[in-house]
């Protein structure tokens, strides 16, 4: 364990590859228990309003029920979301958290439920003081029931896979009538530049419009100083739409290979 | 670029849909070629983020890869044993009563510290009863012991009538709650735990101590024994479990790494605290349905032979219970 503060687990495994885990922060931990305490809330309170009905039979059986229910609900309800989720709340699947095993292994039922069973001694004396401050003086953000279960809570540790296809496909690329430049670009443009015209192109619909003009026409012009294409080829377009021909150029050869057969 | 990723992508949607099948379904076991077809997958998948990392253009497939890895990892790493299904009985009657006696000497100690208590309380009392408000804050406690009984045995009416239930229940929780509450203590080293044990004796012996003064032992054991048979031993294993905490915590003469010592004591915390939560549930139906009753509804002759056969069995359990299919586990976190 490190013994400044990480914001990431490493993780190598003994193949040789390594893979990161990032480390949820404290803040973001409340939220999500926010949230939980407020579905605790609420599945209590439809609990209490369905033993009303049993109430009127039995108020000594409403009563006892009711006050098996709150307990089972404090006790239970992150025990069994852990579980049952493979380490998720309600609160933790709508902030993208997941408690993971510390090494990476996969999470047993032991570690969900001490974890969540030393969470009485985390919440002292009041609004989790106790665990919070662990978590903050941690170097991977634990609290004591993570540190006695030996587990952490990630962010979002599943990502989806990148379209290209839906990027890039569909328009024409008038760079490609060139292929002695295009071949020229590939050559002069370095991995930097290329996944920083690749990212902001991902990115386009988070910017405003006039950061989009921003990004592109000093990224374009860059581009073009690179490799210079003839004036009909490069000529009337957009700087996005240049940095969009110029990223297929990198990213797509110009005939497609696929064998799908290589898989199994 | 192109043509790594539509050759690779196939092997990576497979995997990725082996991993998904695994979570959603616990109980799944694969065969020998399904192992070895998932091990090859993974291997494939490691060595494309292998060559990912080089590609500096491409960072949202390596972190797919990387969050692909990471499971699989978790799979194929895992030596523990999977959860099996729900099997109460077995928990109950066999790892229960198995896990108990691996730790007997932090269940003596837990005895030990509990027996400080009763006696620091008892003498307190013996010594100064004026004390008794400081010793034992509890209203239903502060009137003498012989008026109570009387009070109880001359009673024309069920006082728990109507209430038993509840009562039952929040006796229940309450002691749940405490229970684990002393074994998350162990998390201060046990010395959390070593303060909630003694406390809890010293009620007890200041109880105690105030009855058998008063002259009304035998109403103190009728009272006590049907749900304190299981409810005592129940805070005293939750201590138990405390110590193993602490114990593993610190890490007395041992070469393991903290976390392997919290490791390979984890499961037996679980177990043992799940234990005790059993027992209370008993111990609360008892006292709330049948202690609370006193002569002439029940005769304490009656209620001490109940608590007594009680304690007789569950020191059986405890004692004996699993001993057939006793695995040869060392003490867990021990060297």
């Amino acid at each position: 364990m490190n013994a400044s503060r990480v914001s990431t687990l490493v993780i190598r495994t003994p193949e040789g590859i390594a893979f990161s885990l990032p480390l949820a922060c404290p803040v973001t931990r409340s939220i999500a228990w926010l949230i939980d305490a407020a579905c605790i809330a609420a599945v209590m309170s439809l609990v209490r309003s369905v033993l009303g009905l049993v109430n009127l039979i039995n108020a000594d059986l409403g009563a006892s029920l009711t006050v098996l229910a709150y307990f089972a609900a404090q006790i239970g309800y992150g025990m069994m979301c852990e579980w049952f989720w493979r380490g998720q709340t309600v609160g933790k699947r709508v902030l993208r958290l997941r408690v993971v095993d510390a090494r990476g292994l996969r999470l047993q039922f032991n570690q969900v439920a001490l974890r969540n069973l030393i969470r009485v001694l985390d919440a002292l004396p009041a609004f989790y003081l106790v665990g919070g401050t662990a978590s903050l003086l941690s170097p991977r953000a634990q609290r004591l029931g993570d540190l006695v279960a030996n587990t952490i809570v990630v962010r979002n540790p599943r990502t989806p896979e990148p379209d290209l296809d839906q990027l890039l496909s569909g328009k024409f690329n008038s760079l490609r009538e060139y292929p002695h430049l295009e071949a020229r670009l590939r050559q002069r443009v370095s991995p930097e530049e290329a996944r920083l015209a690749l990212q902001s192109l991902l990115r386009r619909d988070q910017l405003e419009l006039q950061a989009r003009l921003d990004l592109f026409e000093p990224l374009a012009a860059h581009l073009r100083s690179l490799v210079v294409f003839p004036p009909e080829a490069s000529e009337g377009i957009t700087a996005e739409q240049y940095v969009r021909n110029v990223v297929d150029i990198l990213f797509r050869p110009r005939v497609s290979p696929v064998n799908p057969n290589l898989s199994a | 670029m192109r043509k790594f990723l539509e050759s690779e992508r196939p092997a990576w949607t497979e995997l990725e849909n082996l991993l998904d099948k695994l979570e959603a379904e616990p109980n799944w076991r694969m065969d020998l070629a399904q192992l070895k077809h998932f091990h090859y997958l993974y291997e494939r998948t490691s060595a494309d983020l292998g060559k990912m990392v080089t590609f500096s253009s491409e960072p949202e497939t390596r972190r797919h890869l990387e969050a692909l890895v990471a499971r699989a990892y978790g799979e194929i790493h895992e030596s523990r044993e999977k959860a099996h299904r729900l099997r109460p009985l077995h928990w109950f009657f066999v790892l229960f009563p198995q896990t108990f006696r691996r730790h007997i000497r932090a269940f003596w100690l837990s005895v030990a510290v509990t027996l400080a208590g009763c006696v620091f309380g008892g003498a307190a009392l013996a010594l100064d009863p004026d004390a008794k408000p400081v010793l034992l804050p509890f209203e239903h406690l502060q009137i003498s012991p012989a008026e109570r009984v009387s009070r109880e045995e001359k009673a024309t009416h069920d006082r728990m009538a109507g209430v038993k239930g509840t009562f039952s229940s929040e006796l229940m929780t309450h002691n749940t709650q405490v229970s684990i509450f002393t074994l998350a203590l162990g998390a201060t080293w046990g010395v959390g735990t070593i303060l909630m044990l003694f406390y809890n004796g010293v009620i007890l012996g200041a109880v105690s101590t105030d009855y058998i003064l008063g002259g009304q032992t035998k109403f103190l054991v009728g009272w006590l024994l049907p749900h304190g048979s299981f409810e005592i031993p129940a805070i005293l294993i939750a201590g138990q479990a405390g110590f193993i905490l602490g114990r593993a915590l610190i890490g007395w003469g041992r070469r393991a790494s903290l976390r392997s010592r919290l490791q390979a004591v984890s499961q037996d915390l679980v177990i043992l605290i799940f234990g005790v939560s059993a027992m209370l549930v008993w111990a609360g139906l008892i006292e709330g349905f049948f202690s609370q009753y006193h002569e002439p509804v029940i005769s304490y002759s009656v209620k001490i032979l109940f608590g007594l056969t009680e304690l007789g069995l569950l020191a059986l359990l405890l004692a004996k219970s699993g001993s057939a299919s006793a695995t040869k586990t060392p003490e867990a976190g021990s060297p």
